[in-house]
């Protein structure tokens, strides 16, 4: 037995420690917060005063003061819409495929999602090897457009498939069977109630894809996207650049007018990659509380 | 409905289904397509080079006068810089995790993760600027003869952008552990440092570890934040204060020249790319079955 003083020790020993822990993990948990807040900071300050209507309508020029990311950010656009208009059918449609038609415990269904599981945690520049021995080399997509557009869209099939299959799943059976109680077909039901039902967290998955897109830099350099161009793409099979490389080109350089360059760059694809994220976060906790 | 109709309507729900699957199986062909472009290149790379020289030499200089093949000096740069990085994210996730589920209260952490969560989002070649940019000049005030480029300063980046990964997995598997066990330890008269590090860590144990694997599996991936910050130097050494370089940075290196096809240069990005592919396979599959296991055992 200890006695009562003993125990008195032991407990103001146990809060003491609980509270310099405390203090430990939240200093862990600032140190990491200020680290990032550091870098966007960094980024603001030496970016912001850069950035202007001539820097985001110009095209890129050996003078780092007349350079502007005018064919970057047209490039990223195309590139975004491309990949989604490839993606996002695929990706939805082999959700479905997994929810609606097959059953759970299936071989099938279970070989594509573990597959799926594993491609989401391979290298993007892995996608780069692949875009470049597929797309670039042996179809001789060469390096356009068309040839990137597909290499991030089978990148970001993975997020795409894994959110779908999360939102279809959401959807309550009941509206399904109340559909086929009333006659509805298969794909009736799936296109006239799952689908609408679900669109929030598609979009949701999609929006992320998005993002995730428009940042990559890897797999557009290893499919060979060049870093100096000074015309926008007119057709998909067109060379192109996009703001990441830009951004990549201008830190590789020792000048300083370049490096205040990929600052603004940064800014500007800090802005649109954390605002679609924000969006998609947002439209994730609304629509979470909406149904549970 | 007539049975025209029927029949119809019934041959549009067979396309249909089998479109989707279609859909479905194109990830399983995008496997195969990684798998097969780095064989088929890998292999042809493998004629001209022994496997062993590729494993065992500790020189890398293909694009040399005399080259040399041994992958150990891109192994050692890529190690080097994951686990810089893992130094850092390790203990620092540990504790953002455990102040997320077990101190901070509730208004505190719906905050801090979707913060967590957004930041995680950041592309990686603005982590790559941060890291040339801000921490290596940082770092060179500190240490002189810390060299311009080095493996270090993007290690040391590189841990701040895979903590957040870190801390959600680890805080995931301390969500799922029961409630009940933490309330037998509060009512053994515990404090809430022991409930944590004695009850919940070792509860959600397997959860944590898959965190760890994952994010050095994300490290062993990572690209720009290299390229930019750590050099291109392959160098077989674990000096953090010098110029290195990763097999992700080999691999951009040689895209950014102009590299014609069929040539043993252009194979060796592919040979590299294996290399990659495997590491980051395994550590995935084992990362996984981490997971699945506190999955099973607490749902």
């Amino acid at each position: 037995m200890i006695s009562k003083t003993q125990l008195k020790t032991i407990l103001n020993r146990q809060k003491w420690n609980d509270r310099i822990f405390r203090v430990v993990a939240a200093i862990g948990v600032l140190i990491a917060l200020i680290t990032l807040g550091a870098l966007l900071i960094d980024a603001l300050i030496d970016g912001v005063p850069r950035l202007g209507w001539k820097f985001l309508t110009s095209f890129p020029s050996r003078k780092p003061a007349e350079a502007g990311i005018f064919s970057a950010l047209v490039g990223s656009v195309y590139l975004i819409i491309l990949t989604a208009l490839i993606g996002v059918p695929i990706g939805v449609g082999a959700a479905i495929y997994l929810e609606e038609y097959t059953n759970q415990s299936s071989r099938i269904s279970r070989i594509i999602e573990v597959n799926v599981a594993n491609l989401a945690g391979v290298p993007s520049i892995i996608y780069g090897l692949l875009g470049l021995g597929l797309f670039v080399r042996a179809m001789g997509l060469d390096r356009s457009l068309l040839a990137g557009a597909l290499t991030l869209a089978l990148l970001v099939l993975p997020i795409i498939i894994i959110s779908a299959r999360e939102a279809i799943r959401s959807v309550p059976s009941t509206i399904r069977e109340a559909a086929y109680a009333l006659g509805a077909s298969r794909w009736q039901t799936i296109s006239d109630h799952v689908l609408p039902m679900a669109f929030p967290g598609i979009l949701t998955g999609v929006i992320l894809a998005v993002s995730r897109a428009i940042g990559e830099t890897a797999p557009l350099i290893t499919i060979g996207a060049l870093t100096y161009i000074a015309f926008l793409p007119t057709d998909v099979g067109d060379p192109f650049t996009a703001l990441p490389i830009q951004i990549f080109n201008w830190v590789s350089r020792p000048q300083k007018g370049f490096h205040i360059n990929a600052a603004a760059g940064i800014v500007v694809l800090l802005a649109v990659t954390l605002l679609l994220n924000a969006l998609a976060i947002f439209l994730r906790n609304r629509y979470q509380k909406q149904y549970s | 409905m007539n049975t025209k109709q029927k029949k119809r309507s019934r041959i549009i729900e067979r396309i249909i289904e089998r479109s989707l699957l279609a859909c479905g199986l194109l990830s399983i062909l995008t496997t195969i397509g990684i798998i097969s472009v780095l064989l088929f290149e890998t292999i042809a790379f493998f004629e001209e080079v022994s496997v062993f020289d590729f494993l065992t030499d500790t020189v890398w200089a293909p694009l040399s006068v005399n080259k040399r093949f041994g992958v150990l000096p891109l192994l050692s740069g890529t190690v080097l810089t994951s686990l810089i990085a893992m130094f850092m994210a390790v203990p620092l996730g540990i504790l953002t995790a455990i102040f997320l589920s077990e101190y901070a209260p509730d208004g505190l952490r719906r905050v801090l993760k979707p913060i967590l969560e957004i930041l995680a989002g950041v592309p990686t070649i603005v982590y790559g600027y941060f890291a040339l940019l801000f921490v290596t000049p940082l770092l060179q005030r500190l240490i002189p003869s810390i060299e311009g480029f080095n493996a270090l300063s993007p290690g040391i980046v590189m841990g701040i952008m895979i903590l957040p990964l870190v801390s959600s997995l680890s805080e995931d598997a301390m969500f799922a552990v029961p409630r009940s066990l933490r309330d037998a330890a509060y009512a053994l008269g515990s404090s809430r440092l022991q409930v944590a590090w004695r009850v919940v860590v070792p509860a959600a144990f397997s959860g944590i570890t898959a965190s760890f694997v994952i994010a050095v599996s994300r490290a062993i991936g990572e690209t720009m934040l290299v390229s930019i910050a750590a050099g291109q130097k392959a160098n077989l050494t674990f000096n953090p204060l010098v110029a290195i370089e990763t097999m992700t940075t080999y691999i951009v290196q040689v895209s950014l020249g102009d590299t014609p096809t069929g040539t043993l240069e252009y194979r060796t990005i592919f040979a590299v790319g294996m290399v990659l592919f495997l590491l980051t396979f395994v550590l995935n599959i084992f990362g996984d079955q981490m997971r699945q296991r506190f999955r099973e055992r607490y749902e």
